[in-house]
C-alpha cells in the first residue's frame, strides 16, 4: 500500500490517495461476483488467443489451434448458399431463356443474379446502371446493334462481338478514308448526308445528290439503302437519334475515315450458363429489350 | 507513512479485501396490504406471461391464429387485430415512448412502483423466495440452516431441501424460457414438438438461455441485479421530485427510537420519544436487506413490505400505523412545523406526462386506424436517370414495390398521373398492351416491379416533372399513390 493510507471520516473506508478538487476517492472493495466475472473474462481472452488466430507476428500471425480462418468460413458459407439455391438455379439452367420472364419468381431470381453478375463483369464498360459510354452501348435504350430480343442478347453475351470466338458476331465499319476508298471531300459530303438521315442539320451548300450517290455506292451494302442498318452485320441504324460514337459532324467524319470496330468479349468461357441466362434476362429487363 | 493515521485504522485499511463478499439477505415473510397487492400483481403478471401465447385469434385460412405472435421467418408481428410489417416498426418506437412516459408518470405519483411491484426481476425473485420459504422455512430457520451448512453440518434433510428447492427453481426457470419461445411460433404445435423432441434446435437453445438467466437472476443474483446492474434506480433518482410519494420512514414520528419499556418510562418523565421501538422488522422483511430508516436510497425497490411489517408492530403496541408509509419529505417538514399534510397528485409534471401519453397514444391510434392495407413505394433509377430512345422518346425506369397487407390475393392496376400520354410498361407483364397494366399480388405479400414510363417525342417536358403512381385495387377500388419525378436527359 502507498503512504497515502487514510480513513474517510464519514464512511470509515480507506481512501485511495487520489484527490480531485477536494473530493477523495474511497477505496471501496468490488463485489466478489464482479471480480470473479472480471477474472473469468481474462481467462476467456487467453483461451481465445490460443483457440483463434490472434497475435500478429513478424511475417504472419498465430493461427490458433482450431485453424479457423475467416476466408475458409466465407467459402463454406458460399458453398452452403449455392446448395440452398441449387434447386432454383437448376431450373434457371434448364428453362429456355425466353420463358424466364413469364414466371415472376424466376424473373426476380434471374434479375437479382443478373444484376450482381452485371456489376462484377459488365459494369467496367457499360457502367453500373448499363448507361454505357461513347463506344460502349447504352443497354437501357432500344437501339441494338445485334438485336435486342432476349435470345439475341444472350447470344451476344455468350460469344461476344469481334471477340475471336468462332460464333462471335462479325462485321466491321471500314476505314474509307484511311484505306483511300473515299477522298476527304467525299467523306464530308457523305457525312452530311448521313446526318440528314436522322434529321440533323447539314453544312450549308453541301451536295445532297452527291452524298446520296456516295452512300448508295459505299454504305448501303451494310447500312441498307434507307440507312436503317442491319443487325446481322451489326450495322447501326443511321436514321435514329442514338449514336454510339456521337452524332456531330467531326465524329461522323472520323468514323467514316478510320472505321469502327468495338469489341464485346465472349463470356462463354468465363461465366456459367445459368449466369449468362440471368444476365440476358437482367439486360433485357433494363428496358431496351424488344 | 502518514503520521496522522492511527495504527489501528491503518491496519484495517491495509487489510481491506480486494473484493466485498455479498451479504446474504434472508427476507422474512410478512402479511398485510402491500404483500397482498404484490401477490395479486404477481399472479396477473405471470398469468399474462405464461398464458398469452395460448390465446387464439381467428385471422382466416392460411394466417396464424395466435393472438400475439412474432413471426420472424415471415417478418410479421401479430397482436390481436393488429398485423405489423417490418416497415411499421415505428409503432414499437411509439410503444417504447409510451412505456417510458408511463414509468415517468408512475414515478412522479408513487416512486418506484415499477421496481417494487411489476419489474420481472422483482416478480420472479419474489416467486423464488416463496418457494425457498416453503421448503426451507422462514428467515430464522433459513439463517440457522445456512450457518449449520457452513459449519459442515450436512444432513440428509438438508440435502433433500436444497435439491427440492433447486429443482422447483429450475422447473420455474424452464417454464419461463419455454413460454418465451411460444411467442415466436404456434404455441400448441410448438408445445407438442417440444415434448416429442421435434422442435427446432433454436427453440431448445433459447429455452436453455432463458432457463439459465431466470435461474441465476432470480435464484442467486436477486437484489444485486437492482443494485449493481439496473440503470433505472440511477435514472429514477434524477426524475423524482419532492412531491412524489415514496416508501418513507417518518422520522418526525419515529425518533427517538427506543424500546417499548424505556419509551414508557421516558414518556412518564415528559420526554419526547418516537414510535419506533427499534424492532428491526422493517429490515428483516426487506428483500434488498436495507434499513429504510436511513432515508431514501438506491437499493430500495419500494415494494412496501416494510410498511406491512411496521404496521403489524404498531398494531401490537397500540400506536397508529404507517410509521413507515408512502410519504414525502414535504409532509415530514410540514408536520414538524405543525402544518397540515398536503398531497398533490395533480401538478404540472403529472399533467405534462398525462398529456404526452394521451398525445402519443392518440397519434399512434390515428396512424393505426388510417394506415393503408395497400401500399406502394417507388424508387427512380439513378443510373441512368433518363434514356433517349431511337425515335427521340424519353423513358424513365422505376422500381415499384407493391405491398398487399390483406389476407387475400389482389389484382391491381398500375397507372400514372401527372403527365398526359405517358406509356406504362411493366417488365414481364402480359397486360402491357392496355393503358393500365394489371398485376396480381399474393395475399400478405410484397411485389417488386420494374416499371418503364415513356414520353413520346412530341410531348414537351420540363427537366423534371412530377408524376404520381396510382395503384388501384380492381376489386375494392382502394387506391395507393406515390409521388416521383419524370426526368428528361
Amino acid at each position: 500500500m502507498s503512504d497515502h493510507t487514510e480513513i474517510d471520516a464519514v464512511s470509515g473506508t480507506s481512501t485511495t490517495g487520489h484527490e480531485w478538487d477536494g473530493i477523495k476517492e474511497l477505496n471501496t472493495p468490488l463485489p466478489r461476483w464482479w471480480l470473479l466475472t472480471f477474472y473469468a473474462t481474462i481467462i476467456w481472452a487467453v483461451g481465445y488467443w490460443v483457440v483463434y488466430p490472434a497475435w500478429p507476428m513478424i511475417s504472419g500471425y498465430t493461427s490458433g489451434v482450431l485453424g479457423y480462418s475467416s476466408r475458409a468460413s466465407v467459402a463454406v458459407d458460399l458453398a452452403n448458399l449455392e446448395k440452398l439455391r441449387g434447386a432454383k438455379m437448376a431450373v434457371l439452367a434448364t428453362i429456355p431463356v425466353g420463358d424466364i420472364e413469364k414466371d415472376p419468381a424466376l424473373l426476380a431470381l434471374a434479375r437479382a443474379r443478373g444484376k450482381a453478375a452485371f456489376g462484377d463483369n459488365c459494369a467496367p464498360c457499360h457502367g453500373t446502371g448499363a448507361a454505357g459510354a461513347k463506344g460502349f452501348p447504352n443497354l437501357n435504350d432500344d437501339d441494338w446493334l445485334w438485336g435486342g430480343k432476349i435470345e439475341q442478347i444472350m447470344q451476344t453475351i455468350e460469344f461476344g462481338a469481334r471477340s475471336g470466338h468462332a460464333k462471335a458476331h462479325e462485321g466491321n465499319m471500314l476505314a474509307f478514308g484511311k484505306d483511300g476508298v473515299l477522298k476527304p471531300d467525299e467523306i464530308v459530303t457523305v457525312a452530311n448526308y448521313v446526318r440528314s438521315l436522322s434529321g440533323l442539320p447539314t453544312r450549308q451548300g453541301y451536295d445532297k445528290a452527291k452524298g446520296e450517290k456516295i452512300f448508295a455506292d459505299n454504305c448501303a451494302a451494310c447500312h441498307g439503302a434507307d440507312g436503317k442498318g442491319n443487325q446481322e452485320l451489326g450495322a447501326p441504324n443511321l436514321t435514329d437519334k442514338i449514336w454510339l460514337y456521337g452524332s456531330d459532324e467531326a465524329t461522323v467524319i472520323e468514323t467514316i475515315t478510320n472505321g469502327r470496330g468495338g469489341v464485346m468479349p465472349s463470356w462463354a468461357s468465363r461465366l456459367d450458363a445459368p449466369t449468362i441466362k440471368a444476365l440476358a434476362v437482367y439486360v433485357h429487363s433494363l428496358g431496351g429489350g424488344k | 507513512m502518514n503520521k496522522l493515521t492511527r495504527p489501528s485504522e491503518l491496519e484495517k485499511a491495509t487489510e481491506a479485501p480486494l473484493y466485498a463478499a455479498r451479504k446474504q439477505v434472508y427476507p422474512q415473510s410478512v402479511s398485510g396490504t402491500f404483500r397482498s397487492i404484490k401477490w395479486r400483481l404477481m399472479a396477473v403478471c405471470l398469468g399474462i406471461y405464461y398464458l398469452l401465447p395460448f390465446v387464439r385469434w381467428d385471422r382466416g385460412i392460411g394466417a396464424p391464429n395466435q393472438a400475439v405472435l412474432i413471426d420472424l421467418p415471415n417478418r410479421r408481428f401479430y397482436f390481436f387485430f393488429i398485423e405489423l410489417w417490418p416497415q411499421e416498426v415505428y409503432y414499437f418506437t411509439g410503444l417504447l415512448i409510451l412505456a417510458s412516459l408511463s414509468l415517468f408518470l408512475m414515478n412522479a405519483l408513487g416512486g418506484r412502483i415499477w421496481c417494487g411491484y411489476l419489474c420481472p426481476q422483482t416478480v420472479w425473485t419474489d416467486l423464488y423466495y416463496a418457494v425457498e420459504r416453503l421448503i426451507e422455512g422462514d428467515r430464522r430457520e433459513r439463517m440457522r440452516k445456512a450457518a449449520k451448512a457452513a459449519d459442515g453440518g450436512v444432513t440428509l434433510q438438508r440435502m433433500y431441501e436444497v435439491t427440492a428447492k433447486h429443482s422447483i427453481w429450475l422447473m420455474i426457470a424452464w417454464w419461463t424460457g419455454g413460454a418465451w419461445v411460444l411467442y415466436f411460433d404456434d404455441a400448441p404445435t410448438l408445445v407438442r414438438e417440444l415434448l416429442t423432441f421435434q422442435a427446432p434446435v433454436l427453440a431448445y437453445i433459447w429455452i436453455g438461455i432463458l432457463t439459465f438467466t431466470t435461474y441465476v437472476l432470480a435464484g442467486f443474483m436477486r437484489e444485486q441485479v437492482c443494485v449493481y446492474m439496473c440503470p433505472w434506480p440511477r435514472i429514477q433518482a434524477a426524475l423524482t421530485d419532492e412531491w412524489a410519494l415514496n416508501v418513507t420512514y417518518k422520522y418526525d414520528r419515529g425518533e427517538k427510537r427506543t424500546s417499548l419499556k424505556k419509551a414508557a418510562e421516558l414518556r412518564a418523565l415528559g420526554e419526547r420519544v418516537g414510535d419506533c421501538v427499534d424492532c428491526r422488522q422493517c429490515i428483516a422483511v426487506c428483500p434488498t436487506g436495507i434499513d429504510i430508516r436511513n432515508g431514501p436510497q438506491l437499493d430500495c425497490i419500494q415494494c412496501g413490505l416494510c410498511i406491512d411489517a411496521c404496521d403489524s408492530v404498531m398494531e401490537k403496541i397500540g400506536r397508529p400505523n404507517r410509521l413507515i408509509g408512502y410519504d414525502n419529505d414535504i409532509n415530514i417538514q410540514r408536520r414538524m412545523a405543525g402544518q397540515p399534510e398536503i398531497y398533490r397528485p395533480v401538478r404540472p409534471r403529472t399533467i405534462a406526462y398525462v398529456a404526452l401519453i394521451a398525445g402519443v397514444g392518440a397519434v399512434m391510434l390515428y396512424a393505426l386506424l388510417t394506415r393503408h392495407l395497400l401500399d406502394v413505394n417507388v424508387l427512380h433509377d439513378r443510373n441512368p436517370v433518363a434514356v433517349r430512345l431511337s425515335d427521340g422518346a424519353v423513358r424513365n425506369a422505376y422500381t415499384v414495390r407493391l405491398l398487399n397487407k390483406h389476407s387475400t390475393e389482389r389484382t391491381v392496376t398500375v397507372g400514372v398521373d401527372g403527365i398526359p400520354g405517358l406509356k406504362v410498361h411493366v417488365i414481364g407483364n402480359d397486360s402491357n398492351g392496355s393503358d393500365r397494366p394489371s398485376v396480381v399480388i399474393g395475399k400478405d405479400q410484397t411485389e417488386e416491379l420494374r416499371v418503364l414510363l415513356t414520353a413520346e417525342p412530341d410531348i414537351r417536358l420540363d427537366a423534371s416533372s412530377p408524376v404520381i403512381f396510382r395503384i388501384t385495387d380492381v376489386g375494392s377500388g382502394e387506391i395507393a399513390t406515390a409521388r416521383d419525378n419524370f426526368v428528361t436527359p
